[in-house]
């Protein structure tokens, strides 16, 4: 199952911690789409979540600001 | 998946009941367990307001010291800005700022901060020194705890000092 979160309007520390509860909801497998803007979201949301075990399976431009990261739980 | 075991560790001592500071003690602690740190936040002093169940200002405690303290502090709805508090009108401008820039608010920061199950802990000698019981505070608080054991618990840990 895949889910989709929006972090583009929020700002830090709302943008880790948003990610951080999504993933926690899902179950082992499960995949999460984030959008989140360039900058502090998009060097560190990827990096903590590598950090926590989880996979960053693909990381792609949607627009010049904006990133959208796949990662599975 | 493979979480890896060694989590680092930040115990950040929130004495301040200043807003500002407040915001910053949370901001670093919902930051740093979202993060895959293992956070304790040990309230004492002036921190302990923000512990309070009741949010606004309740004559807690026996003595009548004790009474007047608790009712001049307030709760979390009652912190002072820094600087600039202008008799408390400040902490809600700013709330009202932090809302129209997408930051979040001190009471988004907390229920986060629950969320992400960070230790919460009160000093017993500031609780004693204000007369507060365990059961003048939100559920969340885990312990009351004196400085041996906040150090014990605290060893390997980053100690934030606020």
């Amino acid at each position: 199952m895949k889910h989709f979160l929006d972090i583009t309007n929020e700002t830090c520390p709302m943008t880790f911690v948003k990610v951080k509860l999504q993933l926690a909801k899902m179950d082992a497998g499960e995949q999460l789409e984030v959008l989140l803007n360039k900058g502090e979201p998009l060097e560190n949301v990827p990096r903590s979540c590598e950090e926590q075990g989880y996979k960053v399976l693909s990381n792609e431009p949607t627009d010049h600001e904006k990133h959208l990261i796949l990662i599975e739980k | 998946m493979n979480v890896p075991t060694d989590k680092k560790k930040i115990s950040i001592v929130c004495f301040s009941g200043d807003f500002d500071k407040m915001v910053a003690a949370f901001t670093i602690a919902t930051g740093a367990a979202a993060t895959n740190r293992e956070v304790t936040m040990f309230f004492t002093f002036w921190g302990l307001n923000a512990l309070k169940k009741d949010k606004g200002r309740i004559a807690m405690g026996k003595s009548i010291l004790a009474k007047a303290f608790n009712f001049l502090m307030g709760g979390l709805n009652n912190l002072p800005l820094s600087r600039l508090n202008f008799f408390g009108a400040s902490p809600k401008l700013m709330s009202m700022m932090m809302k129209q820039h997408n930051v979040a608010t001190l009471p988004e920061l907390v229920e986060a901060a629950h969320a992400l199950d960070i230790r919460i802990v009160a000093c017993e000698m500031a609780m004693k020194i204000l007369e507060v019981e365990k059961s003048d505070m939100i559920e969340e608080v885990q312990d009351v705890v004196g400085v041996a054991t906040f150090l014990n618990d605290s060893e390997n840990s980053h100690i934030i000092f606020i």
